[in-house]
């Protein structure tokens, strides 16, 4: 099969599919153990200087906003990032914790373009920027959960998305037509924050799942937050409702609010004065230290920030969830 | 009817929404697509399936999303699925429309979401494609909503996110795209346009009350193809005014 065209972005988290299948043979039990453990354990244990990381699903949307703050108050640094986000990619920018990226969409979505990204793109902090659509991140995650090197797409072709990713374009043997060919992504850890989960991992979610059922399966480390630890028995009740199988997690950390001040569909809407604090005091980088001072830096945990921001507060988001009638 | 007063922005998105076609499944970015996919489900549309990037399909538009996976791009929907179930079902030809925004805008229809200037030493990064790309690459057809002044309308964009004809007729199928597919409209604060249907250029259709050719070209940074009949676009209803102001945006996120 002839490459036509290569991206000339860097391929920042080069895969060995082989290597994949023996770390998922030696590294992840098949016994049902007891995962539960802190946000500092979580964070300190699996997440390290240098690692590929990702979040699921985005900023402002059942978001792992308080693993994502015990990543920068835990000092990790040097992080290759993968995706899209809104308020928890921007922390990291903020706090200068990112090397490089396969971006997809980093921006404030209603509130524009993030001024976080701006100052760590433009002034060569963030050291490379590789450019992927989201559907295109979605099944590089796709193929690694596949087991297999490549998906082909249609996506990306003709365009400077192609030139600046990592992909390249080959023709297809079957049709002879050009196809973009992505190659898989297995992150070093990732970060994903459901509705339930029991005590051994296994998860579920109410409303879209994004691409969690993906990200799940290509990681080698997973840690998920959940808003409530449920008991087996109750998984067992509702098998057909488990997105993501035990075996996938290494770490269960219970996290109420855990994506706030984004929502939890269902369970809390978004706290539009929480977001939009952040959308006005990134504007400058004195801001936002005093923000992540504030907000991280400050408090010892998830616990600490929950009593900061007050039960009245999340009474308020619970007032605004989605409602099922 | 007496005079209504409206802003650029309000008129914009009336022009927009009353593009959407009944009984069809739209792709909606953020921003001013969700304000004119909701007008319109409300006035032209009532049984447009909208189609969030995340997962969100068939919702009833009640109340704006400032987000596209928040549960507003559910609400009451037909399905709440992932990033892949959409993207493929986009990729397979069943997804009539896209609703995209960007930065800037070239003749062919080509946007840029991702920097102005040089892609390694940005002068402004910008957020990135998101689901843009996609969007453009597999939707049968594509409208942009840009705001209309030169910056925005320029001969070349600095990085060509979401493919237009790219450099013209036949590059989309050269490029390996799906055949049939391509930009066919944008609406700005200025004025509707299309395509010239053999040069692939981007053309003049239809005035907004009170805009003059002579102001497009002026916004315009390269050559707009005008033809010799050009079109009026109605003012917005006091209709579509009070369900913009009154109904979808009345924390005025946008208006």
């Amino acid at each position: 099969m002839q490459v036509l065209e290569s991206g000339i972005g860097e391929l920042i988290q080069p895969f060995d599919l082989d290597e994949f299948r023996e770390w998922n043979r030696t590294k992840k039990t098949r016994k049902l153990v007891d995962k539960r453990m802190t946000e500092q354990e979580a964070i300190r244990q699996f997440v390290y200087d240098g690692c590929y990381i990702g979040t699921e699903l985005y900023g402002t949307v059942r978001c792992p906003m308080s693993l994502a703050r015990e990543v920068v108050r835990q000092g990790r640094k040097n992080l290759r990032v993968c995706g899209q986000g809104v308020l928890e990619l921007d922390l990291w920018l903020a706090a200068g914790i990112i090397k490089k990226l396969d971006i997809t969409y980093i921006g404030l979505e209603v509130y524009g373009t993030t001024a976080a990204l701006r100052r760590a793109v433009e002034s060569g902090q963030v050291e490379t920027c590789v450019e992927w659509s989201n559907g295109s991140i979605s099944w590089r995650m796709k193929a690694a959960a596949m087991g297999v090197p490549f998906l082909p797409t249609r996506s990306m072709l003709g365009t400077d998305m192609l030139k600046y990713s990592a992909a390249k374009v080959v023709e297809d043997p079957f049709t002879g037509t050009k196809v973009a060919l992505l190659p898989a992504l297995v992150l070093d850890v990732a970060l994903i924050h459901v509705h339930r989960a029991d005590k051994h991992g296994n998860c579920q979610i109410e409303g879209i799942s994004g691409f969690a059922l993906e990200m799940s399966r290509a990681c080698k480390r997973l840690i998920i937050s959940a808003e409530e630890i449920i008991p087996t028995e109750e998984i067992r009740k509702y098998p057909d409702r488990t997105v993501i199988p035990y075996y996938l997690v290494d770490a269960v950390v219970h996290a109420p609010y855990g994506s706030y001040p984004g929502e939890m569909a269902y369970m809390y809407g978004r706290d539009e004065p929480g977001i939009k604090e952040w959308v006005e005091m990134s504007k400058t980088a004195e801001g936002a230290k005093e923000y992540l001072d504030k907000y991280v830096y400050g408090l010892k945990n998830h616990a600490e920030y929950l009593k900061l921001i007050g039960d009245e507060r999340l009474q308020q988001a619970v007032e605004l969830r989605e409602k099922r009638e | 009817m007496t005079e209504q007063t409206y802003s650029k922005t309000e008129l914009m998105i009336c022009v927009a929404a009353r593009l959407f076609e009944d009984g069809t499944t739209c792709f909606i970015g953020t921003g001013i697509p969700m304000l004119a996919a909701m007008l319109a489900s409300k006035t032209t549309a009532p049984n447009l399936v909208p189609v969030f990037e995340f997962g969100g399909t068939g919702a009833i538009l009640e109340e704006l999303p400032r987000a596209v996976g928040e549960a507003r791009t559910f609400h009451k929907g037909i399905s709440a699925l992932g990033i892949c179930d959409t993207m493929e079902t986009a990729q397979r030809g069943f997804i009539d429309y896209g609703f995209l925004g960007g930065a800037q805008i070239d003749p062919y229809g080509n946007l840029n979401s991702v920097t102005i200037g040089e892609h390694d030493h940005p002068k402004v990064r910008l957020p990135g494609s998101g689901g843009g790309n996609d969007v453009g690459s597999h939707c049968w057809q594509t409208i942009a909503i840009m705001q209309h002044d030169a910056r925005r309308f320029v001969p070349k964009v600095d990085f060509l996110t979401t493919p237009g004809f790219l450099t013209g007729p036949g590059a989309r199928v050269a490029a390996g795209l799906p055949p049939g597919t391509g930009p066919i409209a944008v609406v700005s604060t200025l004025a509707l346009m299309d395509y010239h249907p053999e040069s692939c250029r981007m053309r003049l259709k239809s005035l907004h009350p009170g805009v003059t050719v002579e102001e497009v070209v002026a916004n315009t940074g390269f050559e707009l193809v005008i033809p010799d009949k050009v079109g009026a676009n109605a003012p917005p209803s006091a209709e579509e005014l009070r369900l913009l102001r009154d109904e979808i945006d009345p924390e005025k996120l946008y208006i």
